[in-house]
């Protein structure tokens, strides 16, 4: 146990010590995404009844900054370390796979837990916004965190050099996110690409995590928490898989 | 007594070349063993797989009776490695380094040891500063700090004197040698041969992914190179020496001299024949000799 905590303080540690890369920016590129498309959307896009396009808007983009976040934080912890050779720090001592996985997994999820808080607590200052349920919110917030730590986790055992990453993130990441209905209703889209967002996992993602605040969504929140948690297992398996058979880490 | 490091029909094959091609090593509990190679011999692979880094293609590994795969966890436990890499985390000071260090092994906080360690590494003023605004040096010191911060009794280290000043290098070695007094285990790999000759009790030289010479250090010298006789001479070398003559320099000859009594009879003889001796050194054969000698002669 004294492994994991240490290992987990340490990649907390990591990033808190330059928050204002890590945890600031995100914050501050959330506010500018809700500044300007709310004030050139707001007057035109009624999504749901009685919800404001930004108040609408708000809830994809704290859920965008805790995926991009966890993901950017576990894996380029990894890439760093294994660029530099300092990875030899943890694969030296008798921590386990499982240790490995959760120090990092949890490191990830705290930082885009507090980047999410940030960004809520900014939009809060322009909207007024409720949180109907907030026991989804924190499901949906956790499940699809898990999601993207563990994505973030094996991008980072695979890569080789910053240029792998970022196109994970590119070809990925963004358009994955992008076309989740972070902006937008997918009911607003046209049926060919309706249905293709449904084999999007972070559709669902989004559209439970907007349950939690509005009680409305495009799908039934228990349909897509039914997505979330597996997806979350799957991910979770994989990763452990690959750190036990030593993929990329142990030659 | 199990042994500190038994390694049987080792075999490591990277994608283009076969680094280690069946080695078979013991080395017992206190010793102070020196594994010497050229570059690209195999050692630090040999070491990697020892430490877990590295997985082998076929053959055993344990450390303190643990195999290194299958019972892993006991395995680091009683292992500390110096990489040969200097390796250093950017984000945290040389104190923060050995705590987590010391935490990932599972141990308490343990501050008297650490500055223990960083006393004995000359690091102590260092602590508080981050890793990378440490020299060379420093870092390499800080290296063997982490390597020590979880008290292994087997201690490995990948060239631990590279880039480290004369001064430091022997109180590394001093202190190196009080742990070993102490029941550690010592492996170390190191391209300073007068150092692994001093330090070291017995010595295995690894060539291509093969142990060539395995022994004491002590039968190594003494099997390995021929005593040898320099002279500076006021003359000709007077022919009754041609026979020992093995080469001329500078006007400095080099003789053979297989055993110390010879010196008597050579000096008379040269005093005979009216020749002054101007100068004279008596070569002992060094690790060094031998090891060229190994190399040169050891089949591919
Ligand atoms: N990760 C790797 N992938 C491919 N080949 C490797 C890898 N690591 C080592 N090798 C090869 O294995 C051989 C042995 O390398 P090793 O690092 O063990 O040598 P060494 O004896 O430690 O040399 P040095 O004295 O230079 O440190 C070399 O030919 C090297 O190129
Ligand atoms: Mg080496």
């Amino acid at each position: 146990m004294i492994g994991f905590w240490t290992l987990f303080k340490k990649e907390i540690l990591r990033f808190w010590k330059v928050l204002l890369q890590t945890v600031a920016a995100p914050i501050l590129t959330a506010f500018l995404y809700l500044l300007i498309f709310a004030h050139v959307l707001a007057a035109h896009v009624q999504v749901y009844p009685g919800v404001g396009y930004t108040a609408f808007l708000m809830p994809g983009l704290v859920m965008m900054s805790v995926l991009q976040n966890t993901f950017a934080n576990a894996s380029s912890s990894l890439i760093q370390s294994k660029i530099t050779g300092n990875i030899v720090f943890v694969l030296l001592p008798p921590l386990s796979y499982l240790e490995f996985f959760m120090a990092y997994v949890l490191a990830a999820l705290v930082r885009g837990l507090v980047i999410g808080v940030g960004v809520l607590m900014v939009g809060l200052l322009f909207v007024d916004l409720h949180l109907r349920h907030p026991l989804w919110i924190l499901m949906f917030g956790v499940g699809a965190g898990v999601v993207f730590s563990c994505i973030g986790m094996m991008a980072g055992i695979w890569a080789e050099k910053f240029d792998h990453l970022a196109g994970v993130q590119n070809f990925f990441i963004m358009p994955l996110t992008f076309l989740s209905g972070v902006f937008y209703s997918i009911h607003s889209l046209p049926d060919f690409w309706q249905g293709m967002s449904r084999f999007n996992p972070v559709f669902y993602m989004i559209d439970g995590f907007r349950y939690g605040f509005f009680g409305v969504a495009d799908v039934d929140p228990r349909l897509s928490l039914a997505v979330v948690v597996p997806t979350a297992l799957v991910a979770s398996l994989l990763t452990l898989w690959m750190l036990r058979a030593g993929y990329k880490l142990r030659h | 007594m199990t042994c500190a490091v038994r390694i049987r029909g080792l075999e490591k094959r990277f994608p283009r070349v076969q680094a280690l091609r069946g080695v078979d090593l013991d080395i017992e509990q206190g010793e102070f063993f020196a594994l010497l190679g050229p570059n690209g011999a195999g050692k630090t692979t040999l070491i990697s797989i020892l430490a877990g880094l590295t997985r082998a293609t076929a053959g055993t590994a344990e450390v303190m009776g643990h195999d290194v795969v299958r019972h892993y966890r006991q395995a680091r436990r009683n292992l500390g490695v110096v990489p040969q890499e200097l390796v250093f985390d950017p984000f945290f000071t040389v104190r923060e380094s050995l705590e987590f260090q010391a935490g990932y092994f599972g141990l308490k906080r343990d501050d008297a040891w650490i500055d223990e360690l960083l006393s004995h590494l000359a690091l102590l003023d260092k602590a508080d500063t981050n890793t990378r605004r440490l020299s060379g040096g420093m870092k390499r010191r800080v290296l063997v700090a982490q390597a020590l911060v979880h008290r292994p009794p087997v201690i490995v280290l990948d060239e631990p004197t590279a880039g480290v000043d004369v001064e430091l290098r022997q109180s590394l070695w001093a202190f190196i040698h009080q742990l070993n007094a102490r029941g550690h285990t010592i492996l170390l790999t190191t391209h300073y041969l007068e150092e692994a000759e001093t330090l070291c009790q017995r010595v295995a030289m690894l060539k291509e992914g093969h142990i060539v010479a395995l022994d004491s250090t002590a039968n190594l010298l003494q099997s390995g190179a021929e005593r040898h006789l320099e002279l500076v001479l006021d003359g000709e070398l007077p022919d009754f020496l041609q026979a020992r003559l093995r080469g001329r320099e500078a006007g400095r000859y080099l003789l053979a001299l297989p055993d110390y009594a010879e010196l008597e009879g050579i000096l008379a003889g040269l005093r005979q024949a009216g020749v002054g001796v101007r100068d004279l050194t008596v070569g002992k054969p060094d690790l060094e000799s031998v090891f060229l000698k190994v190399m040169r002669e050891a089949a591919p």
